[in-house]
């Protein structure tokens, strides 16, 4: 499957700018200028960005605790993605939610999650309401390795599978489920063989390979766009960063990020084999990178300029009438 | 006796209690940490580094690292108390109940009255809860109010590393199902702990301070805050007694009553939902039990009625804070009817 040069162009340049969100996360949580918990995505990008191309309009995802790379790749707006980060004004939920509730319902993205689980029965939902509505509309539920292990994916898959629902179901495996080993956590060890146990057929792929991603991602929608129900993706690869900031990650062995990021690095991947294949050309690539660098110091310092919520704040959006 | 935080309390209790009695088995997701994983074990000793150094000391054996599977192993836990065991299971935060609350509300809870008084549960499920630390609404809850309200389980919540120990091992004695509560804002305090082993009877409130102006009733870390806003108030000519219930179901009426019978003035402060807490509850009993000697309105102290906030701004004005405990005593002291 050949992608022309514009969606290589698209596909690099959301991945880059996942990456470069999240260093850039990183480096300002240490400051202390972000509060609260937050997981990043960075070494994951192909997910969100291979799976979200395939999406459109009328489809849906729901997200993870690790939701900033979701975001980017359902088209959130990256200035407001920042304030939410930071707490602030014109944040996507005012400040409200944070990294770990941040949500765009109105572009499809209907949440980061607190709760590992809480997820897919929501995927299942915005999957019947677009089936019943006729919208063609699609629901890809992004959970991880330690959801894959919660009652509620569990639930939620057969759901999915008795009502013949268009759900993606895409296990993020990135190895650890905050600390735990997900090849001691996931009894049997064989997601894919879970998937058609519950009669949703499934695959498993390399992530550190975007074009894997993309191509298994493509199939699995067009069989759900065709109506063949849902459908399951078992994509391996590794976080760059602990389960949460500030994590020492003690629990994995020495050098074993740096092996994945000097040896495995998805957007190297990319580079090599499109610079290689003469698809594009490395100061193309090298224009997005230095945009991307722009484009998100801009959105840090807007972030920053921006003011706290107000006090009012507080009490709005609990309920739509009271 | 030596100064130990809050998680070195904790740490001690379960520490002392696994040597004492070899039935007690800790469960929860990266209580030890690093489960099957190539890097060091312990890594973790849960989330907040409570049981840190439990698992090199009693092994996998005692030292239970789960799946995130919070209905399978919290109700594995209440299975293996009901049948020898004296588990202590973490739900890493209490927003966590929303998934497994089958197995402690229709299960645990319900256990010996409906098998007529057969089994007996000894189980404790340790809980971080609390609003402070910019973790927004999925984990920030004070949810002890719902659990209170379940018929069958006990409802502990300390309000200093001291407290922690001896309600801590209590709980581990009892033969009945605790919720133990861990205000995650505290986890850092420290104060003299003894270094051996001692119990708090679950059910008895302490009376932190006495005066007799007023009764503030406050609970979990909020207690912390009472203490600050009586100190504060006793400059200011009002003498405040502080009690702190240290569980809350059972409740320790009788000695808030007693107070409020003194001093004729109750303020309670609650870090939970305004709505059906425990500060409604306190302030239900005083009406009917108290009614005659109340010389001005029950005064409750909470959030208002709203998730809990992520923007730093908003979650500080949500916390119930020392100034609105002072401002209400100080409004029941003056009131004039």
């Amino acid at each position: 499957m050949q992608l022309s040069r514009e969606a290589l162009t698209v596909a690099y340049t959301q991945m880059r700018t996942i990456r470069e969100f999240e260093e850039r996360v990183h480096k300002e949580f240490a400051t202390g200028k972000i509060p609260g918990f937050v997981h990043l995505y960075a070494g994951e990008e192909t997910s969100a960005v291979g799976v979200c191309m395939h999406l459109n309009g009328v489809d849906y995802i729901t997200s993870t605790h690790r939701g900033h790379g979701h975001c980017i790749g359902k088209g959130c707006d990256v200035d407001g993605m920042m304030k939410e980060i930071f707490g602030r004004q014109g944040g996507l939920c005012k400040g409200k939610g944070g990294s770990m509730h941040i949500a765009d319902v109105g572009k499809g993205m209907l949440g980061a999650n607190g709760i590992v689980g809480g997820g897919p029965p929501l995927a299942c939902g915005a999957a019947l309401a677009a089936k019943q509505r006729k919208t063609n509309g699609i629901a890809v539920a992004f959970f991880g390795d330690g959801a894959f292990n919660q009652g509620t994916t569990l639930e939620a898959m057969n759901f999915a599978s008795v009502y013949q629902l268009p759900v993606f179901f895409v296990l993020e495996d990135n190895g650890y489920a905050e600390s735990t080993s997900s090849d001691w956590s996931i009894g049997g060890h064989n997601p894919v063989l879970r998937a058609r146990g519950f009669g949703i057929p499934g695959d498993r792929v390399d992530g550190h390979d975007f074009f894997a991603v993309y191509r298994a991602a493509n199939e699995a929608i067009g069989r759900i766009r065709a109506g063949e129900g849902p459908q399951f993706l078992h994509i391996e690869f590794t976080r760059y960063y602990g389960h949460f900031e500030g994590d020492a990650m003690t629990y994995r062995p020495p050098g074993e990020v740096a092996e994945e990021r000097n040896f495995l690095d998805c957007l190297a991947f990319f580079r090599a084999r499109v610079t290689s294949g003469g698809l594009l050309d490395g100061a193309q690539l090298d224009g997005i990178d230095r945009d991307t660098v722009s484009r998100i110091d801009a959105a840090v310092a807007a972030a920053k300029a921006a003011p706290p919520p107000a006090a009012e704040e507080l009490t709005t959006d609990v309920y739509k009438n009271y | 006796m030596s100064r130990k935080s809050f998680r070195q309390a904790l740490n001690e209790a379960m520490r002392q209690e696994m040597e004492r009695d070899p039935s007690v088995i800790l469960l929860g997701e990266d209580i030890a940490g690093g489960m099957g994983a190539k890097g060091k074990q312990d890594a973790w000793g849960d989330v907040l580094g409570a049981s840190k150094g439990l698992l090199p000391k009693f092994g996998r054996e005692r030292i239970y690292d789960t799946p995130i599977s919070e209905s399978a192993f919290i109700g594995a836990a209440a299975g293996a108390a009901i049948n020898g065991l004296r588990p202590v299971a973490q739900l890493m935060f209490v927003d966590f109940v929303g998934v497994c609350g089958d197995q402690i509300i229709n299960q645990i809870a319900k256990f010996r009255y409906m098998f007529g008084g057969k089994a007996t549960t000894p189980l404790v499920i340790r809980t971080l809860f609390g609003a402070g630390t910019r973790a927004a609404s999925q984990h920030s809850q004070c949810l002890y109010p719902v659990f209170a309200h379940i018929p069958g389980l006990k409802v502990v919540i300390p309000s200093s590393p001291y407290e922690a120990k001896g309600l801590m091992i209590q709980s581990i004695q009892d033969d009945d199902p605790v919720i133990f509560f861990e205000h995650k804002a505290m986890y850092d305090d420290t104060e003299e702990v003894p270094d051996e082993p001692y119990t708090i009877p679950l059910g008895k409130a302490k009376i932190v301070r006495e005066g007799g102006d007023v009764t503030i009733v406050a609970i979990g870390r909020m207690v912390q805050f009472a203490n600050k806003a009586a100190e504060a108030l006793q400059k200011n000519g009002i003498a405040c007694t502080v009690i702190d219930p240290r569980t809350v179901s059972p409740f320790d009426f009788d000695t808030v009553l007693k107070s409020v019978r003194q001093t004729g003035r109750l303020v309670v402060v609650d870090e939970a939902s305004p709505r059906c807490n425990i500060a409604t509850d306190i302030a239900a009993q005083a009406a009917q039990q108290a009614f005659g000697a109340l010389r001005a309105p029950i005064r409750m102290v909470t959030p208002p009625h709203t998730p809990v906030p992520f923007a730093p701004e908003l979650e500080d004005l949500y916390i119930p804070s020392v100034a609105k405990i002072e401002a209400a005593a100080t409004e029941a002291v003056r009131y004039a009817a």
